[in-house]
């Protein structure tokens, strides 16, 4: 291994992490009732997919010629954030309009489309 | 010393990521989303991409968590009940799926990445400039589409949480 | 790397320090220029000319009876005036106070007169640190347990989130002027003058988007005409009603603190920041940087004048009208200052 001082951080590690995070989200997002703690499981579900990106921005930009490729993982990341805004506006807007019609928010009550 | 700011920002993150999944009231779960998403801006500064750690902060913790905050707020909604209380079964099955994906990723990533990487380099003003190239230059079709893409978002949340009167 | 840890630590002690001394005097200014303005004495018992006054009043506000209400949540109404401190004072570091380039303190290499000299997206990190300050208001209003308090959050919050966008957007046509994100660069642009009368600043070919940044400015530091969220008359002090003695000193110094980062970030990115108008800097060195510290105190103070100026001058907007103005007229006219300076930077004018 090189010395630290020259890699602050391995991008092996930040993967780990981004893992981890993955991990968590879903465990969210399967264990949940409330669909606002779901919909925020799934935003830790994103940010993970974001620290992948910049973890592979990072190893890319390591190597020769690989300046494109890590500013298009960041660019990425930008987009990725940018609907996710998108996302949560409009679902949220959704929640509302759901807790309107239900009064409720839990997931297991909102089973009017089966028989 | 980088290593160490690192380890610190990561276990945060892992640690209060755990806690918005677990904790019973959503308010304390949106707070500590924010330290993850904290955690998250100082470890892509770490990483030499202070721009994004920026956009994360402004977007993230700034807006789109505060819109959760709101919502919360106008349905008020309480106190959930125990993580998977009611359900053991589905706990368990949900909890070994989550393992297993986790696991099966760091696999995957490990298996296809061995070498270690270093930092980006920043050499210009800021790294803004090689992103703003790039959004205008060769990814200029995403950059409009984004904006149509938010409109369009605007336009169906609007519409969606009006009152019929 | 201990010596640049010691160095930014020292400028960040007296960095806090003048912030929060800045409290007491903008206390005293108020209340001073307040009585100028409506033409009777201010305090004038306590100390000569009443000099004395913010420190009565801080030992009023330290000895008042700490009161926590009944069926509060007690960990967010605790947090909320520690956030807004936290986020008033931590937005500072990335603005320059004057020219610090080549000194020395004890021959460590002090980078600058500006807390971290080194961070490349300067006036973003501020965008970015102000932009949490939302929780504080948005908490202190759900935390109360008290109706006209949430009334008042939800308020303040709305506003501050409405006009981040116009002051966020004013900003950009600085940015496309000067290159460079940081704060620095920003100032060095603006030096000089255009056919030797008019000085190089930023006000002049862009003063439609200085006057959205003054007015988002306003507006994010809830002064008047954008104070609805903390009248007295409307809403009974609305998101700070439940606080008393040291937790609404934090948020009454919070906003102290927050109107001059604000008007020190008006300085810099409109009026030429510690440069004089026709000379620059005068020697160079510690003169350099002391005679631009004086220039950059002088004219944040003129600002600070300002906004207590049209505190007492304007009466206040009623909600709609505020997010009216808001989304309506400050957002587009920043995106025509915006293009308005693309088109001059196109046609080589500046």
């Amino acid at each position: 291994m090189e010395p630290l001082q020259l890699i602050p951080v391995p991008h092996t590690w930040l993967l780990a992490l981004s893992a981890t995070l993955l991990a968590i989200g879903t465990l969210g997002v399967l264990l949940r009732r409330n669909a606002i703690t779901i919909f925020l499981s799934l935003e830790i579900m994103l940010n993970a997919g974001n620290l992948a990106f910049v973890a592979f921005a990072l190893k890319l930009s390591a190597e020769p010629g690989g300046l494109a490729a890590a500013v298009a993982g960041q660019v990425f990341v930008f987009f990725v954030i940018g609907v996710a805004a998108a996302e949560a506006a409009v679902g949220l807007a959704l929640f509302i309009a759901l807790h309107r019609l239900k009064e409720t928010i839990d997931v297991d009550r909102v089973n009017i489309l089966r028989w | 010393m980088v290593t160490y700011v690192f380890l610190v920002a990561a276990g945060l993150a892992v640690v209060f990521s755990l806690v918005a999944i677990v904790h019973r009231s959503p308010i304390v779960n949106v707070l500590s989303l924010v330290l993850v998403f904290f955690a998250l801006a100082a470890i892509f500064a770490i990483a030499g991409m202070d721009f994004l750690a920026a956009i994360q902060l402004i977007v993230y913790s700034g807006a789109i968590l505060v819109l959760f905050l709101f919502v919360i707020m106008l349905l008020n909604i309480g106190w959930a009940e125990r993580l998977g209380s009611g359900r053991p079964l589905q706990a368990f099955l949900g909890l070994v799926a989550a393992t297993g994906l986790g696991a099966a990723v760091i696999l995957a990533a490990t298996r296809v990445v061995p070498d270690l990487g270093t930092v980006l380099p920043g050499a210009e003003k800021g790294t803004v400039f090689p992103i703003g190239r790039a959004l205008l230059g060769s990814h200029l079709f995403a950059f409009e589409f984004i904006s149509v893409l938010l409109v369009a978002a605007i336009v169906g949340a609007v519409y969606l949480a009006r009152r019929d009167d | 790397m201990w010596a640049d840890a010691l160095v930014i630590g020292i400028k960040l002690a007296v960095g806090i320090a003048v912030l929060m001394t800045m409290v007491p005097i903008m206390v005293w200014v108020e209340r001073r220029g307040s009585a100028l303005i409506q033409d009777r004495l201010g305090p004038n018992r306590v100390g000569p000319m009443g000099l004395l006054q913010p420190v009565v009043d801080a030992v009023k506000l330290i000895t008042k009876e700490n009161l926590v209400p009944v069926g509060v949540n007690r960990f967010l109404y605790l947090l909320a005036p520690t956030v807004a401190l936290l986020v008033a004072v931590s937005t500072f570091i990335a603005i320059p106070f004057g020219k610090g380039d080549g000194l020395s303190l004890f021959g460590y290499l002090v980078k600058g007169l500006i807390v971290a000299p080194d961070l490349n997206i300067g006036i973003l990190y501020v965008l970015a640190i102000a932009s949490l300050g939302v929780y504080s208001t948005v908490l202190a209003g759900w935390a109360s347990n008290n109706k006209y308090s949430l009334l008042g959050g939800i308020r303040a919050s709305a506003q501050t989130i409405s006009y981040e966008l116009a002051m966020t957007i004013s900003v950009v046509g600085v940015l496309m002027t000067s290159s460079s994100l940081r704060l620095d660069d920003v100032v060095a642009h603006q030096e000089g003058a255009w056919l030797w009368v008019i000085p190089r600043w930023n006000v002049f070919p862009q003063l439609i988007g200085a006057i959205t940044f003054m007015v988002a400015a306003f507006a994010e530091t809830n002064r008047l005409p954008f104070d609805l969220p903390e009248a007295e008359a409307e809403l009974v002090a609305g998101y700070h009603t439940e606080y008393s003695s040291m937790k609404f000193a934090a948020f009454f110094m919070s906003e102290y603190v927050h109107m001059t980062v604000s008007a020190a970030l008006v300085t810099v990115l409109f009026f030429g920041g510690w440069e004089l108008p026709y000379v620059g800097v005068i020697g160079s060195g510690w003169t350099a940087a002391m005679c631009s510290l004086a220039v950059f105190a002088f004219k944040v103070a003129l600002i600070l004048w300002f906004f207590v100026w049209v505190r007492w001058t304007l009466p206040r907007f009623r909600f709609d009208q505020l997010m009216a103005i808001g989304w309506k007229a400050m957002v587009p006219l920043s995106v025509l200052n915006f293009i308005l300076v693309g088109v001059l930077i196109a046609s080589g004018m500046i």
